[in-house]
């Protein structure tokens, strides 16, 4: 099992590491921007002091950094309240921001770029107007790109601010219109939960949980795939203390059309992170995917593309399984009828910027 | 073991395989290349750095080889990895060694929060630390150079790490970055000093770098107490002039020169305000250098 695994599940197990260990655990949470979640889970064990003090200093370092983010953070969420304030819409924050805003442990030491809001899709258009007022601009011009993602995407074209160079993604929905999982955004929207004292609304708990269970395992990207994973170890941790919550996560699920993703989200952060899950609840998400045969399959291919350390233990299987699992995100996200042209036109434009 | 006591058929042996560690100031690196000047460059300026053993932490894990594409056929490229992933786009082949020396800066810029860092250059005499800062081009890295040329001891150039905790300035006595028209004059002032290869056509010009003296090397794990803080302008024909700078501009002004102190808050902003009480702040203009380093060895003394 790779350190970094073992240094979530136990942080303990960090005291017996010899001073080599500690360079690789080091690069590996590096490389899978953890490292200051991993200071956070070793403070919280009450061991950060008890360290070595070279590898010390890189814990503290990006304690510091994460520190400094947090407070950025504040910053740039207070100032998208304020550019939407005069349109008088909830404003409901998504992922990293939404743990932070909500105070969720999963904010903890969690390093991201873009900040993610969901709006009514009748509003879009006034929440895009009122962003660029305000200073956002759209950052992508090309034709192509922004009518694929209007017509297609679950979100418009990502805006970028003018002069704080920070980025925001305005969704309608958490997955795109044209994937098989895509929910009513409606219902995750009539399920919202204020932050009392503030205009800041998050999805409900459980809500949370699914969206992060369903970007993490019907998208492409697994460079980030172990901190994502951690996330939902977090979550699941910190809610399951709930009344209900099991049943109630998985009547969630079933609403929103999520219990495939949370079949997964459970099946992988017991197996990689022995997150504690009910064992009914465990069997009764792996009976759902009854073709043991392509249960076994996707084991491969998730348990390698989640492994943190990519591209420093040079483990070529991650980057085939990662590639699989690209490929499958593709197929997941649109019928073929949409997706070859577009793969098509993807590459045709490739091509041309190679040549010119 | 120093650098200097292996054979060139070894380090090449090493840069291509496990990677070479080396032992720079406060930090550990391991290094692998498969591009031969790089060990040339190592060779060349790295001569006085220690070796390390397979038993040391390493801060930083970096790589300078061509990317696999096709393109290498055509007009070969390298990339600089960091934890086995590119933080800079790919550039041209021959700019390899210098692009070790910027790549190694930016990782230790972005993750040693422990110190504040000043775009600056250090240099230390009789044990007071000279911090010259200011914009690129002011300068800064040709007098550096030629104080140590002459003797001063190189505690840094490009980069002076600030400890917060004890207010000392901690060596990295890596070589120094001379640009486009410094490279000449650092070879008029000082015919002995060791210059390796010169990369023409980098988004800064003509990039050489000067080898360390091996004395700087060796006291690299001893850091100095800082005691002046100078901004120097380099301007042909002007005469040499201290001018003193309160210490409210001076932290200002180092304030904008900085690498992260928006990273740490109050605590840098505490940093620099400690800094500047503790020393003496000037504006500095000069045009030549033996002028320029009396004076220093003078306030130093």
């Amino acid at each position: 099992m790779s350190l970094l695994r073992t240094a979530f599940i136990k942080p303990e197990s960090v005291l017996s590491l010899d001073l080599p260990q500690w360079s690789q655990l080091i690069r590996h949470a590096r490389r899978a921007n953890v490292l200051a979640r991993l200071g956070f889970y070793l403070k919280t064990a009450g061991i950060l002091e008890k360290i070595p003090a070279q590898p010390l200093l890189h814990i503290k370092s990006s304690l510091t950094f994460a520190k400094a983010f947090e407070c950025s953070l504040q910053w740039e969420i207070h100032c998208i309240e304020a550019a939407l304030k005069p349109l008088d819409i909830p404003l409901v924050f998504l992922k990293g921001s939404a743990y932070y805003v909500a105070g969720n442990s999963a904010a903890k030491g969690r390093i991201f770029s873009d900040i993610d809001i969901l709006v009514p899709e009748n509003r879009l258009l006034e929440v895009e107007v009122a962003l660029i007022n305000a200073g956002w601009i759209t950052s992508t011009l090309d034709p192509y790109d922004q009518k694929y993602y209007r017509q297609w995407m679950h979100e418009i074209p990502p805006m970028r601010h003018l002069r704080r160079q920070t980025s925001i993604d305005v969704h309608h929905n958490i997955l795109p219109k044209t994937c098989k999982f895509s929910p009513d955004a409606n219902k995750l929207l009539a399920n919202t939960v204020q932050i009392p004292g503030t205009n800041a609304w998050v999805l409900a708990p459980e809500d949370r949980i699914l969206h992060s269970a369903t970007h993490l395992f019907n998208g492409g990207e697994f460079e980030q795939g172990f901190r994502d994973l951690s996330d939902l170890d977090l979550l699941l941790k910190e809610f399951a203390s709930q009344e209900n919550f099991w049943t109630q996560l998985r009547y969630r699920a079933e609403v929103l059309n999520q219990q495939t993703a949370l079949c997964y989200a459970l099946r992988y952060t017991n197996k990689i992170l022995n997150t504690p899950i009910p064992p009914e609840i465990l069997n009764n998400a792996a009976n759902r995917r009854n073709a043991k045969l392509s249960l076994f399959f996707l084991d491969l291919l998730f348990v390698s593309a989640l492994q943190p350390g990519y591209g420093c233990h040079n483990n070529p299987w991650t980057e085939i399984a990662r590639f699989c699992l690209f490929v499958r995100s593709h197929w997941l996200k649109m019928p073929v009828s949409l997706l070859l042209p577009h793969l098509l036109k993807k590459s045709l434009k490739q091509m041309n910027k190679l040549i010119a | 073991m120093k650098l200097s006591a292996s054979s060139r058929k070894s380090i090449v042996q090493s840069l291509a395989g496990k990677g070479l560690s080396l032992r720079i100031g406060s930090f550990n690196i391991r290094l692998r290349s498969s591009v031969g000047a790089v060990a040339d460059h190592l060779i060349c300026l790295y001569g006085a750095f220690n070796i390390l053993d397979g038993l040391d932490f390493i801060d930083f894990n970096v790589a300078i080889n061509p990317p696999l594409s096709l393109r290498r056929y055509l007009r070969p490229q390298v990339n600089f990895s960091f934890d086995g992933y590119f933080p800079f786009k790919p550039l041209p082949y021959a700019q390899a060694p210098a692009f070790f020396e910027w790549g190694l800066n930016w990782c230790i810029a972005s993750h040693s929060n422990q110190f504040l860092i000043i775009h600056a250059a250090a240099v230390e005499l009789n044990g007071q630390a000279f911090i010259f800062a200011g914009i690129p081009g002011s300068g800064k890295s040709t007098l550096s150079a030629a104080m140590v040329c002459r003797g001063w001891r190189l505690l840094s150039d490009e980069m002076t790490l600030l400890c917060l905790s004890d207010g000392l300035a901690y060596p990295v006595p890596r070589p120094v970055s001379l640009k486009n028209q410094s490279l000449d004059i650092i070879r008029q002032f000082s015919p002995d000093a060791i210059i390796g290869s010169i990369v023409n056509d980098t988004l800064k010009g003509t990039v050489g770098h000067m080898r360390p003296p091996d004395s700087s090397v060796e006291r690299s794990a001893t850091p100095a107490l800082p005691t002046k803080v100078i901004f120097p302008k380099y301007k042909q024909g002007s005469q040499t002039e201290l001018a003193p700078l309160s210490k409210a501009k001076a932290l200002l002004k180092l304030a904008e020169n900085c690498f992260n102190y928006s990273a740490l808050g109050k605590e840098g902003f505490d940093g620099l305000g400690r800094l500047c009480d503790a020393t003496d702040c000037y504006d500095f203009s000069y045009s030549n250098l033996d002028e320029a380093i009396a004076l220093f060895t003078e306030l130093a003394s």
